[in-house]
C-alpha cells in the first residue's frame, strides 16, 4: 500500500501556494547579493555597494585569520575504563627494592597516573630505615632512558621474542647433546626467588647422561671477598656481617667509605646520622685513616692520611695496641713509615677511645686481603663488639663474589670448557680484562643488559630485560630480612624479565610472579608466625614490601686465626707513587653511568661533574699540573701507568690526598655523551695481591705530564670559608664546657644612639606578618648532613630542575635548586696576624695539604626581608603569608637582579631552553617524550629566560595542607616533607611550621646550636643551620 | 647688547658674518658628503649590522650566549647600560644648566651634545630591554591597567625607578633638542632650492616664521624646559646608581653612590663630546666655532668632574676598611688586589690619573692631547661601572659561589654594535641636521666674535 501521507510546513504550503513554493527554493529569506558581487558582472553595473565590500572583505580576513590559529594538539587519551586505584591528579605510592649489586635498599615508588616519577624509601624497613641515596633516588630516571634496548637482538639486530628464545633454546640443546658446560655470570643475587629460577634453569640443562653441567658464579664488579673468606676463618660462615653503626660510640674506619660506597651505604648512613647529634646522651667519635679523600673520612672526626699499602700496617698497629697482655698473638707489621700528618697519635687516641667503649665500639675495613678482614675481625672480638656491632649471625647478603671462583670460571673461558656462558645484571667485559678476553673463547654469549652495555655488545644474543620498576623480585638482603619489589608501570619496550626468560628456556610452566609467591608460601610465609593465612601475609608484604623474620640466634664459634694470619699478612712496603681506585657518590660501580642526574650530581669532595679524573694532593701538583681549576683554567692532563695498563686522565687538586698517592674513581669511561666518552675506565688498574683477591690499589705507578689541558666542570670552584661565619664549627669540648654566647653568638649591631641591638631587632622595614598560621622553615644540621648529595638529586627528580651538561656546569650555569657547599680548613690564621691584609686574604683562600671538611646544604634561605623581592620590576617574586619566598614564573621577564641581589646566590636563571634547544639533546632526557615521562605534573618546567630557586616544594605543601583539610584536622609535624628532607638518609634536614612551638622544627630553631646563614646581613632567613660540632677535645681548623 | 671683558677668549674666532655662519653650519647639509664620511659610514653600519645580528642571536637562542652565569648575573649588558647612560648626560648638562648660568660658550656645542645624549640614551635604553629574559614581555615593566588580575608593578624596585627616570629624560631631551633645531631647520627650508628637501625641512621647522613673537616664545619655552631638564640631569644617574645602591651586594650597598654617579655621568658625558667635536670640527669645517678655548673649559669640567669621581674612589676604599664590615672590606679590596685588579687600575688610571695632567694649561689646549685624554676617560668609565658590577658580584658573601665572567662574542658583539649604531645615528645627524645652533651662534657673534671684540676693543683705545 502507498503511503500517501504527506508533511507540511505551513498553511501556504499545504495549499501550494506560488509565492511560498518561489521562496522555498531559496535557502535565505532575503535576497543576498553574493552572486551578483562574485558574478561575471562588470564592476561598473555591480550593485555592491564600497559598503558590501568592506563587509565581505572584513569577513575573508577575519576567517582567514581565524582558520589560520590553529589549537595547540596535547596528545592525551583518557582511560576507557578507569583503574580503580589511579585517580588523576593523585599520587600513589608503591613499596618496592632497589638491588643492583651494588646497592640494596626498600623504597616506595611515586607514580603519577601511571608513571613512577620519584622514589623515596621505606621507613617500614628495619635495614634501610626509610632511607634513600643518590644512586637509588635517580634510578628512576633509568627507568626512561632512551638508551635502552626496545627488542630482543640476536648477532646485532633486533628480532622477535620468539627468534630470540629459538636462537638460545636451540643453542642450549645442542650444547646439552654434546655434554658442554653453561655457566651464568651474575652480580650479587640476593634475591631468593631469582636463584630459584636459576636453579631450574641450571637443571634443565644438567644431564647425566651427555654429561652436561651448568655453573653459576657470582662476580662482584668491586669484590668484597676478603670480608667473606675472613668471616670462613674467623667464624666458619661464609657470609659478611652485619654492621650496625648505631650501636657504635667510637667508629674506626681502614679505608671504607662506609656512608658513600662500601658494601651497604643506604643503610650505614642512616645508623651513622643517629648519634651525630651533640645534644644527645653520646655522640659517636668517628676516626677514618685513608688515602684518598672519601665521603666518610671527610664527615669523620679525626682523619688519618695514610697510604693504601699502609692499611694493613693501621689495622695491625690498632690490633696490637689492643692485643697487648691478651692471649692475642701480635702481629708483625711494617709500620707506617711516612707518617705526615700525626697518624701514630691519631691511631693512639683512636685505640684509647675505643677501650674506654668495650663492646659499643666499631671497626671496619676496606682491605679485600683475607687476613686483614680476620685482624679487623679480632679487633672487634677483642673490644666485645661482636654479637652487638658487628653480627654474623645475621649476616649480609649483598656480597657474594668469591674472587677466586670467578678466576677459576674465567680460566675454564679460556680453555675452551665452557660452551656457553649467559651474563645477568653486571658488565663483566667492562670491568674485567681477563673476562673480556677469555668471553671470545666461547661458543655462545647471552646478555640480559638493559643497554648496550659493553657485555651486551660483546654476546651474540641479548634478551633485555626489564628495568626493575617494570618487575616482580624479591630480596633477602640480610639473615631474616625479606623485602618485595614489585612493578610500578607495564612495560615501556619489548622486553622481558630475565628471570621469565630462565624460566621459559628450562621449559617451566610458571611464570616469575608465581614463582615467587610460591616460593614465598614455601618459605618465608612458613617461617613466621604474624599471619596466618597466606593471602593477607602476601598482600600485607606488597603492601609494606618488608617482611621480616625472627631469626634464631646460634651459638657462633670464634677462631682468631692467627695461626694463618702471621705468615700471610700483608707487611711489605710499597714503592713509588700509589695508585689507590676508589667509587664516586654518584656513580658508584658504573651501573648507571647512562644517568645523567647522577652524571650531573657533583662530586661530594672535588664538586666535580661528568668526569673521573686524577686526585692529587694539591702540594704535590707543584707547577706541572693547575691545582686551581675554573672556566678560565682548565685541568692538566697525566698519563698513569703501571702494569702496561695506562690512561689519560686531568688532573684535579684533593686536599687531604695523602701525599705519594693519587687516586681515580671507577664507574667511568661507560656512559657516552654524543660522540664521547664520559671519563675513562680504570678497572684495567686493578691488580692481585698475595692472598689472590683483587686488590684496588697499586704500588709504583708513573704519573707523567701529558702536556695536555682539559675543561674540567666544577660547580665550586673556590673551596675555604675565607674566615667568615659560613659554616660554624666548634669542638665537642668547646660545646660541653662553653655557653653558646662564646661559640654561637647572637650577632648584634649598634644602632644610631650606639646601642648594641640584635639584628632581628633593626629594622629599616615593616616585617611581613609572620605570627599567624603557618611558617614553614627549615632546620639543617650540620653535623649529621654527611653532604652524599642524595637530597640533590632528589630535589632534581621533584622539581623538574633541567639537565644542562657539563659546559653550562663550567660556565657557573648549574640549575640544581640545592647545592651542598663543601669548605675545606686553611692553614691560614683567620684573624690574619704578622702580615699584610691582602697577602693573608690570599693565604686563606688556599686549603691545608690535610684539611678538615665541612658541608653545608644551601637552598633558598625564604628569607621574611627578601632582598630579591623588593628589586623585582613586576612583583614576580613575592612573600607569601605562609613565610615562603615564592617565584611566579609567568610573570618573570628576566631582569635577574632579584639573583645578583640575593647574597646566598640559590637562584636560578633558565639561560637556554633546555629542553628544546639542540645543544642539550646529547644528554638533557627531557628533550625526548621518554625522557618526558619523569616529570613531576605538580611542578611546571620553567621557560627560558626566567628565574627560578627553590620553593621549599610548595607543592608538597600544598597537597599536606589539603590532605589535612579533608580530614579535618590541623597539620601534624612531620605530615608534609620536601624532596630533601625526605630523602636525607641522615634526618640533617628538616621541615616543618616554626609557628607552631611543638614542631620539631621551631624546637631545633630555639636551640644553642642554631643559626641563621649571613644573619647580619639581617635578610632573616627561614632556614636555620645548626652548628658543627666536631667530636674532638681540641678545636685545630 | 652684552658686552664680554677683552680679556675673554673669544668664542668665534676669525672673521665671520652672520651670513659666513648660515654657510658654515649649511654646507654639510647642503652639500655632498665627503668620501670619509662614507668610509666612516660604512664601517659604522656593518659594525651595526653585526651587533643587531649578535641582539638577534640572544633574543633567539636566550641570555646564555652571553657570558653570565649564576654569580654574575649582570656584566658587560648593564656596563654598557650605565656607561651610554652616563655619556647622555653632557648634552642635556650643557644646553639646560649652562643655559641656565649663562655660559655663551655651550652654544658652538650644545646641539650635537644633545643629540649625542639623544642617541647615547638610545643605545642605553636598549641594554634593559635586551638583557631580559623574555623581552618580548618588556612591557609589563610599564604600570599599564591589564586584564591579569590586579598585577602591578613593583614601586620598590629601582629598576622601575630607572624605566622612569630614562624616559623622562629621554622624552625631555628630546623635546628640548627638538625645539632647538627649530630655528635652525626654517634657516635651511629657507635656503633649500630642491624642493623635495624643502618640504621635509618645512613639515620639520614646524612653520617657523621668525618674527620676534616666534623668538620670545622660543626663549621662554627654552628656559622652562632647561629649568626642567636641570633636576633630570641629577636624578638619571641618581636612580641608576639606585641599582646597585638600594641592594645588599659588599661594593654596591654604598651611599655615595647617587652624587658619585652624577659626577661620573658628566665626566664621561664631556669626555664623548670633546671626542665627537674634535672630530666633528676637523670633519666639518668648524673650527671657527670650536675651538681651543671650548676644548679648555670642557677640560677644566673634565678634571673637576674627574677629581670628584677620584675623591669617591678613595672614600669608598676608607670607608670599607673603616666601616669594619667583612664583606665591604673585602669586597673593595678584592677589586684593587683580586682577580680583577687589572679592570681596577684600568679605571684608576684613565679616571683619576691621566685627567690631572689637564691642571696644566698647556696640556688643556692641546687638542691632540684632550683627543686622547677624552678617550682614556671615555674607557676608564667603561671600567668604572664593569669594576662596580662584576667584581662586586663575582666573590660576594658565600666563597662557594664566588666564580669568574668571560665575555662571550655575542657580548662584546652588542657592545661593539651599540657603538656602530650609535655612529651611523650620529653621522646621519651631521649630515641632515644643522650641528651648531647657527642661529643662536649669532646672538653671540657681536659680542664674542674675535673680529667683533677686537674691534670694540679697539674702539675704545
Amino acid at each position: 500500500m502507498a503511503n500517501t501521507k504527506k508533511y507540511w510546513q505551513s498553511i501556504d504550503h499545504l495549499e501550494g501556494d506560488s509565492n511560498f513554493l518561489k521562496k522555498a527554493e531559496k535557502e535565505f529569506a532575503e535576497p543576498i547579493p553574493v552572486e551578483q558581487f562574485l558574478g561575471n558582472e562588470k564592476l561598473d553595473t555591480s550593485s555592491t555597494s564600497r559598503r558590501d565590500f568592506l563587509k565581505f572583505m572584513g569577513f575573508s580576513v577575519a576567517a582567514a585569520t581565524l582558520a589560520a590559529c590553529e589549537t595547540p594538539v596535547i596528545k592525551s587519551i583518557p582511560y576507557v575504563v578507569k583503574p580503580e586505584e589511579i585517580t588523576p591528579g593523585v599520587a600513589n605510592y608503591y613499596a618496592s627494592t632497589y638491588a643492583d649489586g651494588m646497592d640494596y635498599c626498600s623504597i616506595l615508588v611515586k607514580t603519577r597516573e601511571g608513571r613512577p616519577i620519584l622514589i623515596e624509601g621505606n621507613k617500614l624497613s628495619p635495614v634501610t630505615k626509610g632511607a634513600v641515596n643518590a644512586r637509588v633516588n635517580s634510578s628512576v630516571l633509568s627507568l626512561y632512558d632512551s638508551k635502552r634496548l626496545k627488542a630482543p637482538k640476536v648477532g646485532g639486530s633486533n628480532v622477535s621474542w620468539d627468534a630470540a628464545d629459538k636462537e638460545v633454546t636451540s643453542k642450549l640443546e645442542a650444547i646439552k647433546s654434546k655434554g658442554g658446560k653453561v655457566l651464568l655470570v651474575s652480580n650479587s643475587i640476593i634475591s631468593p626467588s631469582t636463584k630459584l629460577a636459576i636453579s631450574q634453569f641450571g637443571e634443565s640443562l644438567t644431564s647425566a647422561e651427555t654429561g652436561s653441567s651448568f655453573q653459576h658464579v657470582t662476580y662482584d664488579a668491586v669484590s668484597y671477598s676478603g670480608l667473606i673468606q675472613s668471616n670462613e676463618i674467623s667464624y666458619g660462615k661464609k657470609v659478611v656481617s652485619s654492621y650496625s653503626f648505631d650501636k657504635a660510640k667510637v667508629i674506626v674506619s681502614v679505608g671504607a667509605d662506609f656512608l658513600s660506597t662500601w658494601l651497604s651505604p643506604v643503610e650505614f648512613s642512616t645508623q651513622y646520622g643517629v648519634n651525630r647529634n651533640p645534644s644527645n646522651a653520646w655522640m659517636s667519635q668517628h676516626f677514618q685513616f685513608e688515602a684518598n679523600m672519601s665521603l666518610s673520612g671527610s664527615n669523620a672526626d679525626v682523619r688519618g692520611a695514610v697510604k693504601a699499602s699502609e692499611y694493613p700496617a693501621v689495622v695491625a698497629e690498632i690490633y696490637n695496641q689492643l692485643a697487648k697482655g691478651t692471649d692475642f698473638p701480635a702481629v708483625k707489621s711494617s709500620g707506617i713509615s711516612s707518617d705526615d700528618n700525626g697518624v701514630a697519635e691519631k691511631i693512639a687516641a683512636a685505640v684509647k677511645a675505643l677501650k674506654a667503649n668495650k663492646g659499643e665500639g666499631l671497626v671496619v675495613s676496606s682491605s679485600n686481603n683475607p687476613f686483614v678482614q680476620v685482624l679487623v675481625n679480632n679487633i672487634n672480638a677483642m673490644l666485645e663488639n661482636t654479637g652487638k656491632t658487628v653480627n654474623v649471625d645475621k649476616g649480609s647478603f649483598i656480597r657474594q663474589g668469591i674472587d677466586s671462583d670467578f678466576k677459576a670460571a674465567v680460566a675454564e673461558m679460556k680453555s675452551g670448557k665452557i660452551s656457553a656462558v649467559l651474563i645477568y645484571g653486571c658488565d663483566p667485559v667492562y670491568s674485567s680484562s681477563s673476562f673480556a678476553e677469555a668471553l671470545t673463547k666461547v661458543g655462545f654469549k647471552v646478555s640480559f643488559d638493559l643497554t648496550d652495555t659493553p657485555t651486551a655488545l660483546a654476546c651474540d644474543v641479548v634478551c633485555p630485560d626489564n628495568h626493575y620498576l617494570e618487575s616482580w623480585n624479591d630480596a633477602n638482603p640480610k639473615v631474616g630480612e625479606y623485602s618485595l619489589g614489585q612493578p610500578t608501570i607495564s612495560k615501556l619496550f619489548d622486553t622481558r624479565q630475565a628471570q621469565e626468560s630462565l624460566l621459559k628456556w628450562a621449559g617451566s610452566a610458571s611464570d616469575y610472579y608465581t614463582l615467587i609467591k610460591e616460593n614465598w608460601k614455601n618459605s618465608i610465609f612458613t617461617a613466621q608466625t604474624a599471619e596466618a593465612n597466606f593471602d593477607i601475609f602476601w598482600n600485607k608484604a606488597v603492601h609494606d614490601g618488608v617482611v621480616s623474620i625472627a631469626s634464631v640466634s646460634s651459638e657462633i664459634s670464634f677462631n682468631n686465626g692467627m695461626e694463618t694470619v702471621s705468615g700471610n699478612y700483608p707487611n711489605e712496603t710499597a714503592g713509588g707513587i700509589e695508585l689507590v681506585l676508589y667509587m664516586k657518590t654518584s656513580m658508584g660501580e658504573g651501573n648507571q653511568a647512562n644517568n645523567p642526574w647522577l652524571q650531573e650530581l657533583p662530586d661530594p669532595i672535588t664538586k666535580v661533574v661528568w668526569d673521573n679524573y686524577i686526585t692529587m694532593n694539591p702540594s704535590e701538583m707543584g707547577s706541572t699540573y693547575n691545582a686551581k681549576t675554573a672556566q678560565e683554567s682548565p685541568a692538566d692532563m697525566a698519563t698513569v701507568s703501571v702494569n702496561g695498563f695506562s690512561i689519560t686522565l686531568p688532573v684535579v687538586a684533593s686536599p687531604g690526598q695523602k701525599a705519594g698517592t693519587i687516586g681515580i674513581a671507577l664507574g667511568y669511561g661507560k656512559a657516552m655523551v654524543g660522540e664521547t666518552l664520559v671519563g675513562q675506565n680504570a678497572y684495567g688498574f686493578s691488580t692481585t695481591d698475595k692472598s689472590g683477591n683483587i686488590s684496588y690499589s697499586v704500588s709504583g705507578v708513573t704519573v707523567e705530564s701529558a702536556n695536555q689541558k682539559y675543561a674540567i666542570a666544577s660547580t665550586q670552584t673556590h673551596h675555604t670559608m675565607m674566615g667568615r661565619k659560613i659554616v660554624n664549627e666548634i669542638s665537642m669540648s668547646e660545646f660541653k664546657s662553653q655557653p653558646r654566647e662564646v661559640w654561637n653568638p647572637i650577632m648584634t649591631l649598634a644602632d644610631a644612639y650606639g646601642n648594641e641591638k640584635k639584628v632581628s631587632e633593626l629594622d629599616l622595614w615593616d616585617a611581613h606578618p609572620i605570627e599567624k598560621g603557618h611558617r614553614w622553615g627549615m632546620s639543617i644540621d650540620l653535623n649529621s648532613c654527611i653532604g652524599c648529595g642524595s637530597c640533590v638529586t632528589a630535589c632534581h627528580a621533584e622539581n623538574n630542575v633541567p639537565v644542562v651538561g657539563k659546559d653550562e656546569v663550567r660556565r657557573t650555569r648549574t640549575m640544581s635548586w640545592m647545592r651542598i657547599d663543601r669548605y675545606y680548613s686553611s692553614d691560614a690564621d683567620p684573624k690574619g696576624h704578622g702580615h699584610g691584609v691582602e697577602k693573608h686574604y690570599s693565604e686563606m683562600e688556599v686549603p691545608s695539604a690535610y684539611p678538615q671538611v665541612v658541608y653545608q646544604p644551601v637552598m633558598c634561605q625564604h628569607c621574611n626581608h627578601a632582598p630579591c623581592e623588593t628589586v623585582c620590576p613586576v612583583a614576580a617574586t613575592t612573600h607569601s603569608n605562609e613565610g615562603l619566598n615564592q617565584m611566579t614564573y609567568n610573570r618573570c621577564i628576566g631582569t635577574r637582579y632579584c639573583a645578583n641581589n640575593c647574597p646566598y646566590k640559590v637562584r636560578r636563571f633558565n639561560w637556554f631552553n633546555y629542553i628544546g634547544n639542540d645543544m642539550f639533546a646529547d644528554f638533557n632526557p627531557s628533550q625526548d617524550d621518554l625522557g618526558r615521562m619523569v616529570l613531576n605534573p605538580d611542578v611546571v618546567v620553567r621557560s627560558r629566560g626566567v628565574m627560578e630557586k627553590c620553593t621549599l616544594c610548595v607543592q608538597r605543601i600544598q597537597a599536606g595542607k589539603l590532605e589535612a583539610k579533608k580530614m579535618g584536622r590541623p597539620v601534624q609535624d612531620g605530615e608534609i616533607s620536601t624532596a630533601c628532607s625526605a630523602s636525607c638518609p641522615t634526618h640533617a634536614i628538616k621541615f616543618g611550621d616554626i609557628n607552631d612551638k611543638n614542631t620539631l622544627v621551631s624546637k631545633e630553631t630555639n636551640d644553642a646550636r642554631a643559626y641563621n646563614l649571613l644573619e647580619d646581613v639581617g635578610v632573616k632567613p627561614n632556614i636555620w643551620y645548626q652548628t658543627k660540632v666536631r667530636n674532638v677535645e681540641e678545636h685545630t681548623a | 647688547m652684552h658686552k664680554e671683558s677683552a680679556l675673554r677668549d673669544p668664542l668665534i674666532v676669525g672673521v665671520k658674518s652672520y651670513h659666513q655662519i648660515t654657510e658654515d653650519v649649511c654646507r654639510p647639509v647642503e652639500g655632498k658628503a665627503n668620501k670619509y664620511w662614507y668610509a666612516v659610514f660604512t664601517l659604522a653600519s656593518i659594525i651595526a649590522v653585526w651587533g643587531l645580528g649578535c641582539i638577534l642571536y640572544t633574543i633567539g637562542t636566550g641570555i646564555g650566549t652571553w657570558g653570565l652565569n649564576t654569580t654574575v648575573d649582570w656584566a658587560w649588558d648593564i656596563t654598557n647600560f650605565v656607561w651610554w647612560v652616563g655619556i647622555g648626560h653632557a648634552g642635556t648638562l650643557i644646553s639646560a644648566v649652562l643655559l641656565l648660568f649663562r655660559q655663551k660658550w655651550r652654544m658652538a656645542i650644545n646641539r650635537s651634545a644633545e643629540a649625542m645624549t639623544i642617541f647615547a640614551v638610545m643605545m642605553a635604553a636598549l641594554f634593559p630591554g635586551i638583557h631580559m629574559g623574555r623581552i618580548w614581555m618588556a612591557y609589563w615593566v610599564l604600570p599599564l591597567p591589564n586584564q591579569f588580575g590586579s598585577l602591578w608593578v613593583n614601586f620598590n624596585s629601582p629598576l622601575l625607578w630607572d624605566v622612569f627616570a630614562i624616559s623622562t629624560y629621554f622624552s625631555v631631551s628630546l623635546v628640548f633638542w627638538y625645539i632647538g633645531l627649530i630655528p635652525d631647520f626654517a634657516t635651511i627650508r629657507d635656503r633649500a632650492t630642491n624642493p623635495l628637501t624643502k618640504r621635509i625641512y618645512e613639515v620639520l621647522a614646524f612653520g617657523w616664521t621668525g618674527n620676534a613673537m616666534a623668538w620670545v616664545r622660543f626663549e621662554e619655552v627654552s628656559l622652562v624646559l632647561a629649568g626642567l631638564a636641570t633636576p633630570l640631569v641629577f636624578s638619571v644617574h641618581s636612580i641608576v646608581s639606585m641599582d646597585f645602591a638600594t641592594s645588599v651586594i659588599p661594593g654596591w650597598h654604598t651611599t655615595i653612590f647617587p652624587p658619585y654617579f652624577v659626577a661620573g655621568a658628566i665626566f664621561s658625558g664631556f669626555a664623548m663630546v670633546q671626542t665627537l667635536l674634535l672630530i666633528t670640527r676637523k670633519v666639518l669645517n668648524l673650527e671657527a666655532y670650536i675651538h681651543e678655548y671650548h676644548v679648555e673649559l670642557m677640560n677644566i669640567v673634565i678634571v673637576i668632574t674627574g677629581s670628584m669621581v677620584g675623591v669617591a674612589y678613595l672614600s669608598e676604599l676608607f670607608i670599607s676598611w673603616y666601616s669594619g664590615v667583612e664583606y665591604e672590606g673585602y669586597a673593595f679590596l678584592n677589586r684593587a688586589t683580586g682577580p680583577y685588579w687589572w679592570a681596577y687600575w684600568s679605571m684608576m688610571t684613565c679616571n683619576v690619573i691621566t685627567p690631572q695632567l689637564f691642571w696644566i694649561r698647556k696640556v688643556r689646549r692641546s687638542l691632540l692631547v684632550s683627543f686622547i685624554l677624552s678617550i682614556f676617560v671615555n674607557i676608564g668609565m667603561w671600567f668604572e661601572r664593569f669594576v662596580i658590577i662584576v667584581t662586586s658580584l663575582h666573590r660576594d658573601y658565600v666563597p662557594s659561589s664566588w666564580s669568574m665572567f668571560h665575555p662571550t662574542f655575542v657580548d662584546v658583539g652588542i657592545f661593539i654594535g651599540t657603538i656602530g649604531i650609535f655612529f651611523v645615528f650620529f653621522l646621519l645627524f651631521s649630515r641632515f641636521f644643522p650641528v651648531l645652533a647657527l642661529n643662536e651662534l649669532k646672538t653671540i657673534l657681536k659680542s664674542s666674535g674675535d673680529y667683533f671684540k677686537n674691534q670694540s676693543h679697539n674702539d675704545h683705545h
